[in-house]
């Protein structure tokens, strides 16, 4: 397992490097005072968890360590224990219910959010622990994206049913929901075509798919996954407030959190929704999916260095 | 929470007014909300405090001191530096000053939408500029990639590279460029795998793909949702390869697109296109004045205007306006309106374009309504009579019942329309009232203070009538 171990420190590692450095020169063995206070409250702006939540974060800070003489490890360790604390509650893992036949999952999400590599990283793992994964193509609208998930269906060894371009989605889920049931799949993953969460008329086709789904099986979908890339600002909260709305979004995927940007966003995420964070996507590669660690996440953010090695 | 910094000034700014003058104290509390909006609004921090201190150095400066009403100078300096910081008044061109065949670089993180940008430039070049164009994909990593920017080049009706598998981006930039000068193509645009600042053999291959190409334009294409890390992004992709212009992407998102002023500031580049829109004709040119507006939540007016006559039949409009006028607008012409804002997008993305709408954005966000309410209203006025349409005075109980029967709707919709009729013609009236100019000056909230349901602009009226707040939309032009 230290290939695990060490990808996701590698990504969350560079992802804050930057961070890091900030905190260093902060923080050489000065008391813990207003200026010190301000200038990281800045740093945990600049690593877009939003001035208000950024804020509320210091506050806590400030009424237990306030006039402490601290070193800049011990605060990047106790800031990341802050902020672990927000983040714990909706470290979930995604755990599909082996009792379904197939476990349902609706991927959904704003345009170039990862949704269709996602998928294909979750077929990939799921299949490599002997789960029969089927895949439904339902962007049907974006140039080539069903070709898309078909590659990573050959790749992956899973079934991908499709359609024509311009095909109704729902339709498809039916008949892919049909077909996994058939076949006696453990899980059916379900494609949708990246839509601006302000685009009512594209939301309400979403809605659509859930209820086309529920003439089929009442229960399902059993899952409906938001992917969130990392670089999002503030407006993933609004994103999330709308999808969340429109299609009752059960859990996020947050994505590209292996570049420079460090996914603050999901702090504030947790906070108002506290919606569970099944996994982050920090790699290229199919295993670069991993579950979502609140601890591993705030001392990346923070730009905390020590990690157990296993 | 305000949701824009016209909102959030307007408590400084009232203390600032009774006042006269504007102290040292005074800017520097009303930078503090400056910061925090352009914060929230997603300007990377860097960048917001090198703002601050070009606005505060001339805030400080005689032309306030002197002023009469301080506070509004202040906003005035605000959104001056703005649009200056994100490049002046106006657009800035492609530049395709090279020999042929031009070539144009596409670079930008995954996800940020190069691919379906490379379309819209493409389609734009061949059908307004009649440009002979190649559209070449880079893109060996992410699956089928190169198949998406082949399809979408088929429904632009431009010319792609074949593909052929197994090659290298360098060697599929050389062949684009061979087959380029042999084909006599007057642009190639070369579509680019997206890849992370900080993957340094993936900068190291756009460099060397620059190299053999020699682009005239190299574009960083950015997510208009983009966070703090605009910066991070920004600087890398220009230090790697030397950024000559910026995309920005979704901007019909409801993003506040500070990374746009993130981005024009690290790289020094000009903003030279925006995305809006799924189609590929959905490229316009940037105008810095209007997303100073939508960075500051002061509303785009101007984008606006040009949407409305985009999408308004010239004739349609001049008839409508001419009898809105005389006063002679009857549920004919309000029905051949709603026809006509359908075609311009939903309500929300229309009310994001006007000044002091934010709350009501918020409220009519919360009921999800969409223009499917138009097309049932226009489906009430078509089951009228004509007699009923030219006036609706004469619309009683009993002919409410048929109307809402004919229409598959309630009385109680029927009375609804009727009232937002009502409303309008008030509307309409005031405004004509107030001429063009008493409009620019007091807002929207002129209109919309009386009888609209009485709310208190600006920061936005509690009612909005539901009529058509640009029924005279062309009198702003």
């Amino acid at each position: 397992m230290s290939g695990f171990f060490g990808r996701l420190r590698d990504g969350l590692q560079r992802s804050t490097q930057k961070l890091g450095d900030g905190l260093a020169h902060v923080f050489v063995r000065r008391p813990l005072d207003d200026s010190v206070l301000d200038e990281l409250e800045e740093l945990l702006i600049g690593a877009d968890l939003g001035t208000a939540v950024a804020s509320r974060v210091i506050e806590r800070f400030r009424s237990t360590r306030w006039g402490a003489e601290v070193t800049h490890a011990e605060i990047r360790a106790a800031l990341a224990e802050e902020v672990s604390r927000v983040l714990a509650p909706v470290a979930v893992p995604f755990s599909p219910d082996p009792a379904k036949r197939p476990h349902v999952v609706l991927v959904v999400g704003v345009n170039g959010s990862g949704k269709t590599t996602t998928i294909g990283k979750m077929a990939l793992s799921f299949g490599n622990v002997g789960r029969k994964v089927m895949m439904v193509a339902g962007d049907t609208f974006r140039a080539a994206a069903v070709e898309q998930l078909q590659v990573w269906g050959e790749r992956v060894g899973a079934p991908v049913i499709s359609g024509p371009p311009n095909t109704d989605a729902a339709g498809l889920a039916y008949k892919g929901l049909e077909d996994a049931q058939k076949a006696g799949a453990d899980l059916l993953l379900i494609d949708t075509a990246g839509r601006l969460h302000n685009k009512a008329a594209l939301m309400e086709e979403l809605a659509k798919i859930i209820r086309v789904l529920r003439k089929f099986d009442p229960s399902a979908p059993h899952s409906v996954l938001l992917v969130l890339d990392a670089t999002t600002g503030q407006n993933a909260v609004e994103q999330v407030r709308v999808f969340k709305e429109m299609v009752d979004v059960t859990g996020l995927v947050v994505t590209k959190l292996d570049g420079s940007a460090r996914g603050g966003v999901v702090v504030a995420l947790a906070e108002t929704y506290g919606l569970p964070v099944h996994a982050v996507g920090v790699g290229e590669k199919a295993e670069d999916l991993r579950a979502f660690d609140a601890g591993e996440f705030a001392r990346g953010l923070v730009g905390e260095t020590v990690y157990e090695r296993p | 929470m305000f949701d824009s910094l016209s909102g959030r000034l307007t408590g400084v700014f009232d203390r600032l007014r009774q006042r006269g003058t504007l102290g040292e104290a005074d800017v520097t509390e009303a930078l503090r909300e400056v910061r925090l909006a352009m914060l929230d609004a997603d300007v990377a921090l860097p960048v917001v405090k090198d703002f601050t201190a070009k606005v505060r150095e001339r805030a400080l400066g005689a032309e306030v001191l002197s002023a009469i009403s301080p506070g509004q100078q202040v906003a005035k300096i605000v959104n001056d530096v703005l649009v200056e910081q994100l490049g002046g008044a106006g657009a800035v061109p492609l530049n395709l000053a090279a020999t042929a065949p031009v070539p144009v670089l596409m670079v930008g993180l995954q996800g940020s939408g190069k691919t379906t940008t490379s379309g819209k430039i493409a389609l734009r070049l061949a059908s307004r500029e009649r440009k002979k164009v190649l559209l070449a994909s880079l893109d060996t990593q992410r699956p089928a990639a190169q198949l998406q920017l082949a399809q979408l080049a088929e429904r632009a009706k431009v010319a792609s590279l074949p593909i052929v598998a197994g090659q290298t981006p360098t060697q599929i930039a050389e062949r684009a460029m061979e087959t380029g000068r042999r084909e006599g193509y007057d642009v190639v645009i070369l579509d680019t795998a997206g890849r992370l600042s900080i993957d340094a053999a993936l900068m190291d291959e756009v460099r060397a793909i620059r190299d053999i190409t020699r682009p005239a334009e190299t574009l960083l294409v950015v997510d208009a949702m983009t966070g703090q890390d605009a910066v991070q992004t920004a600087r890398a992709f220009n230090e790697a390869v030397g950024v000559t212009g910026i995309v920005m992407t979704r901007m019909d998102g409801d993003s506040r697109g500070g990374a746009a002023l993130s981005m024009r500031q690290v790289t020094g580049a000009p903003i030279k296109l925006t995305g809006s829109g799924e189609k590929l004709e959905a490229l316009e040119e940037f105008h810095p004045e209007r997303i100073a507006g939508r960075i500051l939540g002061l509303g785009d007016i101007a984008g606006l205007v040009e949407k409305a006559s985009e999408h308004f039949d010239e004739e349609e409009a001049e008839k409508l306006a001419s009898k809105m006028m005389r006063g002679k607008f009857d549920l004919d012409d309000y029905a051949t309106q709603l026809r006509q804002i359908g075609k311009m997008g939903s309500i929300d993305n229309i009310l994001g374009m006007l000044p002091g709408m934010g709350k009501v954005r918020e409220q009519l966000a919360g009921a999800n309504i969409d223009t499917s309410i138009l097309k049932r209203q226009a489906a009430i006025i078509s089951s009228m009579t004509k007699a009923e349409r030219k006036t609706p005075d004469i619309i009683k109980a009993s002919r409410k019942k048929r109307i809402a029967a004919g229409s598959g709707s309630t009385v109680q919709e029927v009375n609804k329309l009727l009232k937002q009729f009502d409303d309008m013609s008030t509307m309409m009236k005031r405004m004509n009232k107030l001429g063009t100019k008493g409009l620019m000056r007091q807002g929207l909230g002129a209109l919309m203070s009386k009888g609209m349901g009485g709310g208190a602009p600006p920061g936005g009226p509690g009612g909005f009538g539901g009529g058509n707040p640009f029924g005279g939309g062309r009198k702003f032009r």
